[in-house]
């Protein structure tokens, strides 16, 4: 076999294993074998907009590798049970882990209803769609894609996650609780901001729908604004 | 009544003279041939029987480059580098200086270390061994990385009160090996004993941190960490007595057996040492630790009285069991060996301290990555979903059920759980 049939039958292979998504992955045991995420995360990673706990479902498989990695080498230090957790894991199996919940393509609950001012949703959505130039401010959609919902493999989407999460990231970042591998495009980034504009665009975000198409795109929507170490390219 | 004071005075010198002596003392072995083979590879495969790594490497830092916070009863010790870097690591310390920090517990200085790094039990390790482990950690990229200082409470601070404290509880001495027994059980001793310090958790410690031999391996609680080491003795009504050899061995390979699971800071141990020992090692171990007799007071407790309340909580926690646990550790407590552990006769779910089984259910956990078990299962945390009360009732459920027996386990100390440290 060339390698050039390899890839579409790879691909196939892959869009099967989702369409039959239960009992392909049974075979590995993977769902039952990221059975502790769920307690958290919520079923098959889909969480609920009304807690703290973040959806990992559809989340890009690189993102969630990158994180679970972080959290076992300490460059995440926000969630002492996470890095309890995955501290033992190999690379591996992380990224197999990732991969399962990146696979999980299920209907997103409505946002949270937004209890900021017009202004501040106002103030939030500009920020995260035109950025703030004279500030050196990248608009959120520059790297997380035009809708928001990421963008394979790294980066994650923004949308139908809770306020709260999205305070309690940018929270970390400014303390160093929340590091990536360098350059840590995000902590560069947060501390841009200001507690204001930080508590816009986390309302804003939380507030808008999910689109019905959630998948991450598959390219960036031009050059990426900042280098990101965990961005490979 | 001069005399009488005269008479003290030369007892007290005698006994300063005595504690000096027997705690500064050295013995000294010369500089071994080299022992054949490759020094390098020897010295790592007992590197990693010694478990080096888990103390002189912080997450996500240089292999051997130091600074993981070692937390005791009397402060914060942080483990120095040991990459051979000159300045900051053990690139200028000789085969000697190595030996004696190993063997004797003094630094290249002569300064006397800290007994958080065991060389209660490293003592035990031969020259040769000392020697290739020398060469490998010198065989390392150097890393500079400089050491932070211990950060202990007065009077502990104070390193002169280690010469009392190595005349009461050291004496430095290689393993001397029982001609009695043979080769295997005598491989297996010196691991246990040496190197894999074993003692260092599973061994009961006094007030000044000491273990003692009476209590060899009777299991304790792991000071700060509060989980609770296991009896590793071989008599039957706990400790390892009714566990094969293989099973043992399959836990210190692989993190699962068809008896139990690894859990809590011995996953570590699994990943970063005993992993990565020969099978025959492995087996040499399990033959000395399931020969021991029995150390220190019985580990399960008094069990429950059958009280209308305690009949209450314990139903309780059968439906807690029905609703989270059934799935996997089955209506009859037979779980799925070796991946998930049975809980029926498990003596790990009926010791007097309900740690563990408190910690697995409220922060769940994962046995380690290993070559033979890659893909480990995991306990789920329920402690965002289940009260103190809850907890409690269900690990009472799994204490007391299938012919299970043991103490109830209260709110009150599944709360002390609630907020510790995990890592």
């Amino acid at each position: 076999m060339s390698k050039r049939s390899a890839l579409p039958r790879a691909l196939s292979a892959l869009a099967l294993a989702s369409i039959f998504g239960s009992s392909a992955m049974a075979d590995s045991g993977i769902a039952k074998r990221v059975a502790p995420c769920m307690t958290c995360h919520g079923k098959e990673g889909r969480a609920t907009n009304d807690g703290y706990y973040p959806r990992i479902a559809g989340k890009p498989a690189g993102y969630l590798f990158n994180q679970l990695r972080n959290f076992r080498d300490g460059r995440r230090e926000q969630y002492p049970l996470m890095t309890y957790l995955v501290q033992h894991l190999s690379d591996d199996y992380l990224k197999e882990m990732g991969e399962y919940f990146a696979a999980q393509d299920l209907p997103y609950p409505p946002p949270q209803p937004a209890a900021a001012s017009p202004a501040i949703l106002e103030r939030g959505k500009s920020l995260a769609v035109d950025g703030d130039a004279a500030r050196n401010i990248p608009a959120c959609t520059s790297c997380h894609g035009k809708a928001l919902t990421g963008v394979a493999p790294a980066l994650p989407g923004l949308l139908g996650l809770p306020r709260d999460y999205l305070l309690g990231q940018f929270g970390a970042w400014r303390e160093g609780a929340r590091r990536a591998t360098a350059p840590d495009c995000m902590g560069e980034i947060t501390n841009r901001l200001s507690l204001e504009d930080i508590n816009a665009v986390s309302s804003w975000l939380a507030a808008q729908p999910v689109p019905a198409d959630a998948k991450p795109a598959t390219s960036l929507p031009g050059k990426l604004p900042v280098e990101c170490g965990s961005v490979q390219r | 009544m001069k005399r009488l004071a005269l008479i003290f005075l030369i007892l007290l010198a005698a006994v300063f003279a005595a504690t000096a002596y027997f705690g500064l003392r050295e013995d000294q072995v010369a500089a071994s041939s080299s022992g054949g083979g490759d020094l390098v590879a020897r010295g790592a495969y007992l590197a990693r029987a010694g478990d080096c790594q888990a103390c002189h490497t912080t997450r996500g830092g240089a292999p051997y480059a130091g600074g993981r916070a070692i937390r005791t009863p009397f402060g914060t010790i942080h483990a120095p580098n040991i990459t051979p870097d000159n300045e900051t690591g053990i690139g200028a310390w000789s085969t000697d200086d190595f030996w004696n920090a190993l063997h004797n517990g003094k630094g290249k200085d002569g300064k006397l270390l800290y007994p958080a790094f065991p060389y209660p039990n490293y003592t035990r390790v031969t020259r040769a061994d000392s020697d290739a482990m020398h060469a490998y950690f010198m065989s390392l990229p150097p890393v500079r990385q400089a050491n932070k200082e211990p950060e202990l409470r007065f009077p502990f601070n104070h390193r002169a009160l280690l010469v009392a404290w190595r005349a009461l509880y050291f004496r430095p001495a290689v393993f001397a090996e029982q001609p009695q027994k043979d080769a295997e059980w005598n491989r297996g001793a010196y691991l246990v004993q040496g190197l894999g310090h074993c003692s260092a958790c599973h061994t009961q410690r006094n007030v000044f941190g000491a273990t003692s031999d009476k209590r060899d391996l009777g299991g304790a609680m792991i000071p700060m960490l509060g989980w609770y080491a296991a009896s590793l003795t071989g008599e039957s009504e706990a400790g390892l007595g009714t566990w094969e050899v293989q099973h043992l061995v399959d836990l210190m390979k692989t993190g699962i057996s068809a008896r139990g699971v690894v859990s809590g800071p011995m996953s570590e141990v699994v990943r970063e040492s005993l992993q990565h020992l020969s099978d025959a090692d492995l087996r040499a171990m399990a033959v000395y630790l399931k020969s021991l007799p029995r150390a220190g007071a019985k580990e399960s407790g008094t069990p429950a009285a059958l009280t209308p309340e305690n009949e209450r909580v314990i139903k309780q926690g059968a439906a807690l069991y029905e609703k989270h646990c059934v799935e996997c550790h089955k209506d009859s407590g037979a779980g799925e060996p070796p991946h998930i552990p049975v809980l029926t006769g498990n003596h790990a779910v009926m010791l007097d301290s309900p740690a563990n089984s408190i910690r697995a259910v409220m922060h769940g956990g994962y046995p380690p990555s290993t070559q033979g078990n890659p893909r480990p299962f995991g306990m789920p945390p329920f402690g965002n979903m289940l009260s103190d009360e809850e907890v409690a009732a269900v690990v009472s459920f799994v204490r007391n059920n299938w012919g299970n027996r043991a103490s109830m386990v209260s709110g009150q100390q599944v709360n002390t759980y609630r907020t510790v440290q995990l890592d």
